[in-house]
């Protein structure tokens, strides 16, 4: 039977080869490190030296590299091909970026150096900045959140903080039905009531309702845009005015930056603060997810309401603001996380923005609109398009195009798996049903694009002809086949424990 | 330009199949008066030599830490991480997946998770840890958010020990959440009353160890005074390594740890990106932030791996998430999970026990040289009083090709008990040569 790998003596099936957990290749007095014996001193742990054993495995340097080898081999990876998954940005991480990250001047340097000897990397975040400021239109931005939602949260942060500078305690933020879910959560750890705002039937923010919810106790309202249908939201000058008139802020989750990098800036949108995924449209890579990157862009109005530390260049050379006292500032914000920022997704932010150019961050953004734009005109008549395009750099579509089949949209994303593709996101955004969201990003060729489309009308054509069966055994040539994920959470196993039986016939 | 694969025969013949004149006019929601006609005022695409060339010259401005006798701490200890690892993470696979939502794509990643998720429990001694944080500091914060669902209770008491960017970090993650925080004075001589300062609304107590100063100590009678009050002890660690030699916090009574792993498998990097660790009792699991990789079957009944208890996330619950983070440390954690698979438990303990008889050593020839060591416990951090502020001190040995250690100065500014102490923190990348260059300088600043 397909999938079934009891066919052969080993249970590996050619280059999908199964691997047991580190824990069960164990053997005491292995290592994959040669230490020298420490030299005889009195401890000075204070008597709380570790009584037991551990329990970590030992393994030889071969095993670890092979055992971890094995296990990169049960991903998909954009490197391995088309990876559409909507508003996740799977573009192509350029190795010239690993490179520059891993230079012992950048990756070997001590975040509390003294200041004179970290003077290029000071450089680096400043020359970044730069760009970001450049290309977004706005005249400050703070380096220092970790990722998107680290960002969203420091921009959010950053708006309460200047409102309560003003003597302002306004408690709810707006936020569309169709936003992703760190939005409304990081309202919450703001102390702000989340209010939702449905869309029109074009798939953007109602502009009414958006008008009729805002009003004196109104902080924000956070707009994705490009929004996460996939469209721009074309009345967002008009969005702008109506939160200012209310005397709000206006929050933009920038993670669908590159759809406009180089055609719009946010801050010709009446935008006050955006944060930049550097792990979406700047390429640096998503690595299983993450590390991530999440500087926020901010306008004259929150500017000076900051979280520290930052880089400032005097007579000296650069320098950090890192404390309350030095910040100077009217209503003092704090400290997003430990240290100055993501620097090795700085390193690679910049090289991929210095490869590019200016000419070349524009062609990217239109190409990765040509590309999703193609798939809408592609396949608008074998699946079912949510909304009217043209769309911006991802394609939304719901299940319509199933209905009847008895095949959902994960029966759909299963078998694609099969074919070799990576899913779209799929069930989100939650406003329409069985959501489907495709982004190809400029890094598809049209070769790669048109193989997809091919397929993807081949499978909607297999549902449509009543193979419901193919779809829900699917998939079928994947290293597992689908995962019983309600018994993971109502038992969970959450760590590799030892068998006890085993550990008792082994004394 | 080397990433874009279309050429002007695609652009054009792909207009034609979407039946739009031009890319322009796919942007035609946009309004006019904000779509730029030309590109934005940046310099122009480069080729890779160009690239590299230019940050090859940033990166040479700085001093290295490799470069030179090193002995910085504060809460980034210097290793050396084994050359497999690092080519181990460049792996496509591994590099350039994303967030494991499709399991049967993505059992790499899920099962490296597990792992992870199974090595931190136990180098922590607690029952279940999350698939990472940001960091250390953040791990942190959200400790705090979690000990105040798992209490019903508001405040936080923080240790005058606790790393000032934790305590900071930790401030500004619930400083509008209605929470009292109580954060105690520098704990320079180790004699903090922290169980004196639990209150009927704490939700936790937040210790380090070892402390900010390097010292350590036994955590049970802390543990016992929270349990007492039906408040968490939280227990920061930003030198993990020195689990290979030191008593877990799982074994004195903590309920929460929080922890930077960068220490293991990853670079200084100046300062990110890290990894933060988050373990927990296992009553509390589903309280917990962040993602959980956990075990499961496939439909054929094989072992496999899943991310689990989703709905607590952002994704599912949206407000009601125990917390926003979505992105963590995925790629850091690989890193800290093959280092400690290339140690085991032999090259752990022994890595550990290496950097304490090495700063044994470093602190036996202050004693000689007469430079006062402050902290009379220790794990591989000393502090240091001199008789002249540190912060200027730090500077000077740079010039003379020596970074001496992190002045308390830099983290905690204005504070006359604290302008002349000097964090000073030994690993095994520290030889004796270092360690005698060091003690030479020291010297005449004593």
């Amino acid at each position: 039977m397909e999938g079934n790998s009891t066919d052969t003596y080993t249970g590996n099936r050619g280059l999908r080869l199964e691997e047991p957990l580190i824990f069960e290749q164990d053997a005491p007095g292995r290592s994959g490190v040669d230490l020298p014996e420490p030299p005889p001193v009195q401890s000075r742990l204070g008597g709380l030296d570790r009584p037991d054993a551990i329990g970590l495995p030992g393994l030889s340097e071969p095993q670890v590299v092979r055992h971890y080898t094995r296990l990169s081999q049960k991903n998909y990876a954009i490197d391995a091909g088309f990876y559409p998954l909507g508003s996740c940005t799977m573009k192509h991480n350029p190795r010239l970026n690993e490179k520059m990250a891993r230079l012992p001047g950048f990756a070997d340097l001590h975040p509390l150096q003294p200041e004179a000897t970290v003077q290029g990397a000071l450089r680096l975040i400043d020359t970044l900045a730069h760009w970001i400021k450049t290309l977004t239109g706005m005249p400050a931005v703070a380096m220092s959140p970790a990722a998107g939602a680290h960002g969203e949260l420091c921009g959010l942060m950053t708006a309460r903080t200047a409102l309560e500078a003003r003597g302002d305690g306004r408690k709810r933020v707006l936020v569309p039905d169709s936003a992703h879910g760190t939005n409304p959560a990081t309202a919450a750890i703001c102390g702000y009531a989340v209010e939702a705002i449905p869309l029109n039937d074009r798939g953007r923010v109602d502009l009414n309702a958006l008008k009729d919810a805002l009003d004196e106790d109104v902080a924000a309202f956070m707009l994705t845009n490009p929004n996460t249908c996939g469209l721009f939201e074309d009345e967002i000058l008009e969005q702008a005015q109506a939160v200012h008139d209310a005397g709000a802020f206006f929050y933009c989750d920038g993670a669908n930056f590159n759809a406009i990098v180089g055609r719009v800036r946010p801050g010709d949108l009446g935008i006050d603060c955006m944060h930049l995924n550097l792990h979406k449209t700047f390429s640096t890579p998503h690595g299983g997810g993450g590390p991530g990157s999440g500087p926020v862009v901010l306008s004259e109005a929150l500017a000076d309401y900051a979280p520290r530390p930052w880089v400032v260049h005097g007579e000296d050379g650069f320098s950090l603001v890192e404390h309350e006292d030095e910040a100077a500032q009217a209503a003092p914000y704090g400290r997003m996380k430990a240290f100055h920022g993501q620097m090795g997704m700085f390193v690679r932010a910049l090289a991929y923005m210095m490869s590019h150019g200016s000419d070349g961050l524009r062609q990217a953004s239109s190409d990765a609109v040509l590309n999703a734009n193609y798939l809408l005109a592609s396949l608008s008549k074998e699946l079912s398009l949510a909304y009217d395009g043209p769309c911006m750099h991802e394609v939304l579509f719901d299940d319509g195009f199933l209905k009847g089949t008895d095949v959902t949209t994960l029966d759909f994303a299963k078998a694609m798996i099969d074919e070799g593709f990576h899913p779209m996101t799929m069930y989100f955004p939650l406003v329409v049903h069985g959501a489907l969201l495709m982004e190809p990003t400029e890094t598809e060729s049209r070769e790669s694009l048109d193989q997809f489309i091919e397929t993807m009308r081949h499978l909607a054509k297999r549902a449509k002809d009543g193979d419901a069966q193919a779809f829900h055994d699917a998939p079928v040539h994947t290293p597992r086949r689908r995962l019983d994920e309600t018994a993971a959470a109502r038992r969970p196993i959450l760590r590799w424990r030892p068998d006890p039986v085993q550990g008792e016939a082994a004394e | 330009m080397r990433y874009l694969p279309l050429t002007e025969a695609d652009r054009r013949d792909m207009l034609v199949v979407i039946g739009a004149p031009s890319v322009d006019s796919l942007f035609s929601d946009v309004p006019d008066s904000v779509h730029l006609a030309e590109p934005v005022d940046l310099p122009a695409h480069q080729g890779e030599l160009e690239v590299e060339r230019a940050l090859t010259a940033m990166a040479a401005e700085n001093m290295a830490a490799g470069s030179v006798p090193f002995f910085l701490g504060a809460g980034a200890y210097r290793h050396h991480v084994p050359a497999s690892v690092n080519h181990l993470i460049q792996r496509g696979e591994f590099l350039t997946s994303y967030t494991p939502y499709q399991p049967e794509v993505s059992q790499g990643t899920l099962q490296y998770l597990f792992e992870f998720q199974t090595q931190v429990a136990l180098i922590t001694g607690m029952d279940v840890a999350n698939a990472s944080m940001y960091d250390g500091a953040t791990s942190c914060a959200e400790a705090a958010l979690m000990a105040r669902r798992v209490t019903r209770k508001a405040d936080v008491v923080l240790s005058g020990g606790l790393h000032p960017h934790y305590t900071e970090t930790t401030e500004t993650l619930l400083k509008f959440l209605d929470s009292t925080i109580d954060v105690l004075p520098p704990d320079i001589d180790g004699n903090e009353d922290i169980a004196a300062q639990i209150a009927d609304g704490t939700a936790c107590v937040v210790v380090q160890y070892p402390d900010m100063f390097g010292r350590v100590r036994d955590l049970q009678p802390i543990a016992d005074a929270c349990h007492d009050a039906g408040a968490l002890l939280v227990v920061v660690m930003n030198e993990v390594v020195a689990l290979g030699a030191l008593k877990p916090p799982g074994d004195m009574g903590a309920d929460i740890v929080a922890a930077e792993g960068r220490s293991i498998g990853n670079p200084l990097n100046f300062g990110g990106p890290y990894v933060g660790l988050f373990a927990a009792r296992e009553k509390y699991v589903r309280q917990m932030p962040g993602r959980l990789a956990g075990e499961t079957v496939d439909v054929d009944g094989k072992r496999g791996w899943v991310l689990t208890l989703s709905t607590r996330e952002q994704h599912i619950r949206r407000e009601k998430a125990t917390s926003n983070i979505c992105t963590n440390s995925g790629l850091c954690a690989l890193a800290f999970t093959i280092h400690l698979s290339l140690l085991g438990e032999d090259g752990f303990r022994r890595l550990a026990a290496i950097n304490h008889a090495k700063t044994v050593q470093l602190a036996d020839r202050f004693a000689a040289a007469g430079i006062e060591v402050v902290n009379d416990t220790f794990f591989n951090e000393l502090t240091v009083r001199l008789a002249e502020p540190a912060a200027p001190v730090v500077d000077r040995l740079a010039v003379e090709g020596i970074l001496a250690g992190v002045p308390v100065s830099r983290l905690r500014p204005g504070d006359d008990a604290l302008t002349n102490l000097l964090l000073v923190a030994v690993t095994e990348t520290v030889t004796d040569d270092d360690m005698d260059r060091l003690c030479a300088a020291l010297k005449e600043a004593a």
